[in-house]
């Protein structure tokens, strides 16, 4: 009750003066955009912090600590940031209502890094139709690229799942021409936007998937979908889960003595689960699994030791997260994605408006992002909004990742795919 | 025919999963007519109680010891500290109770360890293991031996010792136990805790396999639901024989039937509570009671 | 009289809040008019008739995509697609209802905990019509042509003028021989029956009329959202709904206004109070308010009220003394 009467109270407040200083007629000069003032800028953020996808506040949490770092050197052009960071509990609605807060209350100028397929769906219609910048959504769904004409202030950043997964058909289609495809997915639009990249790659070979089983975020355990594909004499295992399920089918194919050439997402690959697969499933479990890399690893400590940008990334957790663990690559995701838009910030200069923001993120060339692994460019344009394309495909060996080959553009294969 | 055993031994451990679970619910609706809706988040709680002793150096049984005597506390207190004052309340009110523990306790474990899915070390070895081309693990028997074992004990406990048959006087009678001199509030409490201690060592079993988050437990827990009620939901032995039953069950539906596939095994697990409650409400196992208006 | 009194200032209140407040706290309040329509559902029949249900979001859930589904695949009005879901939740009513009878207490709490539960797949199996798990997007409400209000404040004002109407369709309902017969089961079933209810209809029809509220309830929740998707109606909203009666109070349909505020607000206030973990803010408060206001805020404030009364010598306070418990909504035994 409380809480209520204080916004109902205030809400009054707010309105009668609003009605004292439209009354007065004195309008400020400038029309600026919301959330820009000489010394701030203020940008609304939500996350998961309680709820089924908990596991990616961290996200939010390592762009907080990106903020800080970047305010407490002066800020971004003589401003500092204020990120409103809120729990949507992953569920549609509450982000709805969020975002309407954020936008009405809070004057944000921008919606920065929100969340998950569901979500973002949700709330790209309001922002769009207010003309909000809804930047830099962390979910690697196609539409975010491909929908840009109807949704011109929404855009992405990962790379999209139906890229990756298009590129381990190439992969296979390169190394394995006779390999008997077993898919395993989740059974939702990721699973299935990773679905349509393996097929969209195989091409005309799409007959070389043998046999496709999906399991249920609910589902206690994919020991029952590892054996089918085991029994349908699959010699080629795609693994289209998220981290936990990615484990258990590692652990369980090495447990029923299936050793196929095993394929894993992204999303799933980062050293910590890697480790814990191998622990529980023993060594076999993921020699020479492969997958691909677009940012660096936090937990790959042998491989980074003397490289600057994970020591820019040591620094800040240091400073900002002391307790956290940051070997958990959902920071490094915060952090990296949180220089991506400080550096856009940067780029607009000290006129701020909504509309020169998006124009600098939809003709961005960032080549130095520090967190990205070596070599890839952040790199959009007006009609193709796809800012991270290039990934490398890397195999396990032991206890790190090692690339297999060059990094790997799959720009065109998109472009194509979107004509 | 390989493939079908190979699906029968992997339903059968999943299955000895929702049995450890299962077991638990029992025990407190056995003690008390309520179903704790907060059971599988106590036993995530202890896990992680486990694993951070682990952490701590602690070897891993003897992590497992100390983590049964903390949730026997945990649960020992928590019944008296917010059931009891509840304890004659109406069935919401119960129901409501343990689902604002379930949210709590939830929200602490991730508060406390974050939300990043963890291994969990197995007690037992992890070479496969084959017996005519049917692959399972060490971990799976291990699973299995561990979930009859603990319902041995229970069975014993509750037949054999005073302690065991007080409790069970306590449930059945409270009145007359009052006046037999049992301290009835006590066994309550005692039920508590050893349901906390049953759901304890189901936490550490399964946390190898489905691996530590705090959310493990909340699918488990649903079929756990399914397999009490298939089981019948006052009896030990039908919890464990109805987990087992389930997990063959939803791998041989998930598998077999396209129709269902693995998609709907969660709505086919659903439909065997409400099947089972609608026909047969005492389960598998349970004695038939007497239907009150 | 002092009922009609306090209707007459939620109504006052209502009409004029979007007038006073920003618009994003009257875009919440539509939530709140929508939650308030669910959970009046349940007090009826959890509070009036002692069925305990965890499952009402799949009611919710069936009202949104009724709206949604013919909405977006086949282009029809709102003011359509509302009626339809109401009729179409309610008869899914009527058949849960009809099982929901051969379970008692606690047993009926698990079987819909069950539906809630199974929501969610069975919303992503039957994808050719619901979208799967990306769900649909709908059109925001636009006002209609000629009237002054955003679109916005519009669905602000029909939202409300349909609560308003639930609630004084189920006050006729609850007050005559239909309310006397569902409380006459809940106290005292075995007289009720002798004395020639049928509880089986009146014990289905209570299941069906909270689910048409339920229906109506979600195909707001859609409308205002502007989207469904399983993820929309997970069994967490089923919980919440059933959180939000206790907490509101069962014992009066003011218990179903004052939920839904709470519902809609409390988790935006738990996070303010510990940034790091909302949710145990969320489960202390509901064994909190078990403990020490089991009839809810409502309950609280009227015992509250009456002790204050009491204080003061007047000829209203001879009034016996109610002990929580006693109080509450749903008298069963503890145990079987």
């Amino acid at each position: 009750m409380i809480p209520v009467y204080r916004k109902a109270v205030t809400g009054i407040l707010a309105a009668t003066f609003a009605l004292a200083v439209t009354g007065s007629a004195v309008a400020p000069a400038l029309a600026a955009d919301p959330g820009v003032t000489d010394t701030e800028i203020v940008l609304g953020g939500t996350h998961p912090y309680s709820g089924p996808a908990s596991a990616y506040g961290n996200i939010g949490k390592g762009i907080g600590a990106y903020f800080s770092y970047v305010n407490d050197r002066g800020g971004v052009n003589g401003r500092k940031i204020k990120y409103i960071d809120k729990d949507d509990g992953y569920s549609p609605p509450q982000a709805v209502q969020i975002v309407h807060q954020l936008v009405e209350q809070d004057k944000v100028f921008a919606i920065f890094d929100t969340l998950g397929t569901a979500v973002n769906t949700a709330i790209r219609p309001y922002l769009n139709q207010n003309g909000v910048p809804h930047m830099f959504v962390a979910t690697g769904a196609s539409t975010w690229g491909k929908d840009y004409q109807k949704f011109p202030w929404t855009i992405g950043w990962q790379p999209d799942y139906q890229a990756e997964a298009a590129l381990y058909a190439q992969d296979i289609l390169q190394n394995h021409p006779k390999a008997k495809i077993g898919v395993l997915y989740q059974n939702d639009d990721y699973g299935e936007d990773y679905n349509a990249g393996l097929k969209r790659g195989l091409g005309k070979h799409q007959e070389m998937i043998v046999k496709m089983a999906s399991y249920e975020t609910t589902d206690p355990n994919v020991s029952s979908q590892v054996s089918t594909l085991k029994a349908a004499g699959c010699d080629t295992f795609m693994i289209f889960a998220t981290p936990k399920f990615a484990i258990q089918s590692m652990v369980a194919a090495a447990q029923q003595s299936w050793h196929p050439t095993t394929y894993l997402n992204n999303v799933s690959a980062a050293v910590p689960f890697m480790n814990a697969a191998s622990k529980a499933g023993g060594p076999a479990a993921v020699a020479g699994v492969i997958s691909t890399i677009y940012l660096k690893d936090p937990a790959n400590h042998a491989r980074y030791a003397g490289d600057a940008g994970m020591k820019f990334y040591n620094e800040i957790m240091a400073k900002y997260l002391p307790t956290a663990d940051k070997d958990d690559g959902n920071y490094l995701y915060g952090v990296s994605i949180g220089y991506t838009m400080v550096d856009v910030l940067k780029r607009a200069g000290k006129d701020l408006t909504r509309k020169k923001v998006m124009d600098i993120a939809t003709n961005l060339v960032e080549k130095d992002n520090p967190l990205a692994y070596p070599g890839v460019v952040i790199r959009t344009s007006p009609t193709f909004r796809y800012p991270i394309t290039q990934m490398i495909t890397a195999r396990w060996l032991a206890t790190d990742w090692s690339p297999t080959g060059l990094l790997v553009d799959t720009r065109s294969m998109t472009m194509a795919e979107n004509k | 025919m390989h493939d079908l055993a190979q699906q029968i031994v992997s339903g059968l451990a999943t299955g000895s999963i929702f049995a450890s679970m299962a077991l638990a619910l029992v025990l407190i609706y056995r003690s008390m007519g309520v179903i704790n809706f907060a059971q599988g988040e106590l036993a995530m709680f202890s896990t992680y109680v486990a694993w951070q002793l682990v952490q701590m150096g602690v070897p891993m049984w003897g992590a497992f010891f100390i983590t049964i005597v903390v949730a026997f506390a945990g649960g020992v207190l928590l019944e008296r500290l917010v059931i009891r004052p509840v304890e004659r309340a109406p069935q919401l009110t119960l129901v409501i109770v343990t689902l604002g523990l379930f949210t709590a306790i939830n929200g602490l474990a991730g508060w406390f360890w974050g939300y990043v899915v963890k291994p969990f070390p197995t007690p037992f070895p992890t070479t496969p293991l084959q017996i005519g081309g049917v692959a399972f693990s060490a971990q799976d028997v291990g699973v299995i031996v561990v979930s009859l074992v603990t319902l041995g004990l229970i069975s014993l406990f509750f037949q054999k010792t005073k302690l065991g048959l007080a409790m069970r006087a306590a449930a059945l009678y409270p009145d007359q136990s009052r006046v037999l001199g049992i301290r009835v509030g006590w066994m309550l409490a005692l039920g508590w805790g050893l349901a906390s201690v049953v759901g304890a060592i189901s936490g550490i079993m399964i946390a190898p396999v489905v691996f530590l988050d705090p959310n493990m437990m909340q699918s488990v827990i649903v079929y756990a639901f399914a397999a009490a009620v298939l089981g019948g939901i006052e009896s030990p032995i039908g919890a464990v024989v109805g987990g087992l039953i389930l997990g063959v069950v939803l791998n041989l539906l998930g598998t077999y039937v396209e129709a269902i596939g693995n998609e709907l095994r969660l709505a086919a697990a659903l439909a065997i509570i409400v099947a089972v409650l609608v026909i047969k409400p005492s389960g598998l196992f349970g004695r038939a009671t007497v239907q009150r208006v | 009289m002092a009922r009609a009194i306090r209707v007459g200032i939620a109504v006052v209140v209502i009409a004029i809040l979007p007038a006073i407040v920003p618009s994003f706290v009257v875009f919440d309040f539509i939530y709140v008019a929508a939650y308030a329509i669910a959970i009046l559902g349940l007090i009826i029949l959890t509070g009036m008739n002692g069925q305990i249900s965890l499952g009402h979001g799949a009611f919710m859930a069936l009202g949104g995509y009724v709206v949604a589904v013919l909405a977006h695949n086949l282009g029809w009005p709102y003011w359509v697609g509302v009626p339809l879901a109401a009729l179409a939740s309610g008869a899914f009513g009527l058949v849960i209802g009809a099982i929901a009878l051969r379970l008692a207490g606690v047993y009926l709490a698990l079987a819909t905990f069950s539906l809630a539960v199974a929501t969610p797949s069975f919303l992503k199996h039957y994808k050719s019509i619901t979208g799967g798990f990306g769900g649909l997007s709908l059109d925001a409400v636009k006002a209609p042509a000629g009237l002054p209000t955003s679109g916005q404040q519009w669905l602000y004002y029909v939202a409300w003028a349909i609560a308003g109407a639930a609630f004084l369709a189920s006050a006729l309902i609850v007050r005559g021989k239909f309310g006397r017969a569902l409380r006459a089961l809940r106290d005292n079933p075995i007289a009720a029956i002798s004395f020639g209810v049928n509880p089986y209809s009146y014990k289905t029809l209570a299941f069906g009329w909270s689910a048409v509220l339920s229906g109506i309830a979600g195909a707001f929740l859609a409308m205002t959202t502007a989207y469904v998707s399983p993820d929309t109606f997970t069994f967490a909203l089923s919980i919440t709904l059933l959180i939000g009666a206790v907490l509101g109070g069962m014992m009066t349909f003011w218990g179903a206004l004052v939920g839904a505020i709470v519902i809609e607000f409390l988790p935006l206030v738990a996070q303010q109070v510990n940034a790091g973990a909302p949710s145990v803010v969320y489960g202390v408060t509901l064994i909190l308010m078990m403990l020490f206001v089991p009839d809810g805020i409502v309950g609280g404030l009227q015992r509250l009220t009456r002790r204050l009364v009491r204080r003061v010598p007047s000829p209203t306070a001879f009034e016996p003394s109610v002990p929580a418990a006693a109080s509450m909504a749903v008298d069963q035994p503890t145990r079987e």
